[in-house]
């Protein structure tokens, strides 16, 4: 899923596709790189650099209903 | 120049709690805790927390002289009824009970079945809960306490009160078993309480006129249940919306209803244990955590609160309300986050 993205000289961010808080990315993002937003803590994975495309990760579900 | 406090009722879990913060704020000094049935004894006999942290005794409260904030920790029924002579000790009252809470005598009437002893005041009390009332906080006079179920159902739901969303309510609360205060009696006899899962109010609970006071006019149910926790108010608010929202949608209103409160977290992790509020993290903090979620297939919006109900359910929520009417950093004497495990 893409996201709005934003580059300045020194950092490039991202709106997470979750809860639409700002995620930084200090150094230029990398292809399968996994980031957690500050605001939700959801996982993202990055999907695509150019243009910058985040998913969510996956993760370990809580079921104790078996 | 210190604030001399004082207390009323001081031998209950909620005086316990404003001794405890009271004793521990910089803006604060205590000149007073009462007590008819511990008259003479130190504070340590009824809060043992407190040992070594006071010198105090309490004091019979015929004894009580003027202060500078008074707090009241009476049963239900009884500041009201003498209200004017604790007005006459301090310029600042603040009543934890239920008395001052509801602003119309007639809403009173009809959710305590009684008559109010001081309806004249009742208009000039303020809601002491800062995230609806913090403006007419601000030298006040008279400020109520705050309901803890009510707090716990006034915190998950405002957002969307604001954003007009709330079409139906049905909140669901858990509660611990300081709720009902440090008298015992038989629902808090060990056998019968330890362990309970008991749900013991179905609908009509009175703290939810304080939802409608503050938020507006809903269609709103709660059931509450005793499980097994000290402290500690749970509320799970299934919302029926007028329209359906998304999940990034509720965290603009979250978040733009509370990035501004000191004391109010926004707890909607998609990772790690902790994922939504649970009020064991918030004990003997002043702290609510707040989250929600959305029903993907039926669209009911899922709002959740958690607080302590004796300190942002009581007296965090009353002490929060001193420090806005008199000046302070809103936050003096409330920074504690909480025990970890607790």
């Amino acid at each position: 899923m893409n996201s709005a993205t934003t580059t300045t000289t020194e950092t490039q961010t991202a709106a997470c596709i979750e809860c639409g808080g700002e995620l930084q990315f200090r150094r230029s993002p990398r292809l399968g790189q996994v980031v957690m937003c500050s605001g939700c803590g959801v996982e993202l994975e990055v999907v695509s650099t150019s243009p910058l495309a985040l998913e969510l990760a996956p993760e370990v579900e809580e079921d104790w209903g078996e | 120049m210190t604030t001399r406090v004082s207390i009323v009722g001081a031998n209950g879990y909620s005086g316990g709690e404003l001794l405890r913060l009271l004793l521990a704020h910089s803006e604060t000094e205590l000149a007073c805790a009462t007590s008819r049935s511990m008259a003479g004894q130190p504070l340590h006999r009824a809060h043992p927390n407190l040992r070594g942290h006071v010198d105090l005794m309490f004091s019979d409260p015929e004894e009580l002289t003027p202060c500078d904030v008074l707090f009241l920790c009476l049963p239900h029924g009884v500041a009201a009824t003498e209200i004017e002579r604790f007005l006459d000790l301090a310029p600042l009252v603040i009543d934890l009970s239920a008395d001052f809470r509801l602003r119309d005598p007639e809403t009173y009437a009809r959710w305590y079945r009684a008559e109010h002893p001081a309806p004249g005041r009742l208009g000039e009390a303020v809601y002491g809960l800062a995230e609806v009332s913090r403006a007419s906080l601000r030298g006040a006079r008279l400020i109520s306490g705050v309901g803890c179920n009510a707090t716990a159902m006034n915190l998950a739901l405002l957002p969307l009160a604001r954003a007009g969303l709330i079409d139906r309510v049905i909140a669901d609360l858990k509660v611990g078993s300081s709720e009902s205060g440090a008298s015992s009696s038989e629902s808090s006899h060990h056998p019968i309480r330890s362990r309970a899962v008991r749900t013991y109010s179905t609908s009509g609970h009175r703290h939810c006129a304080e939802v409608h006071q503050a938020l507006g006019e809903m269609r709103l149910d709660a059931t509450v249940t005793a499980i097994e926790m000290v402290r500690g108010v749970l509320c799970t608010a299934h919302v029926d919306p007028v329209e359906r929202v998304t999940e990034r949608e509720l965290w603009r209103l979250f978040r733009d209803a509370y990035e501004c409160e000191p004391f109010v977290r926004i707890v909607r992790d998609r990772s790690g244990l902790h994922r939504l509020p649970d009020p064991r993290v918030v004990a003997g903090s002043n702290h609510a955590d707040v989250g929600f979620a959305v029903d993907q297939e039926s669209g009911r919006i899922i709002a959740l609160c958690a607080i302590d109900n004796l300190m942002k359910g009581a007296a965090g929520s009353a002490v929060q309300s001193m420090n806005l009417a008199l000046g302070f950093d809103e936050r003096a004497g409330l920074e504690f986050p909480g025990l970890h495990p607790a």
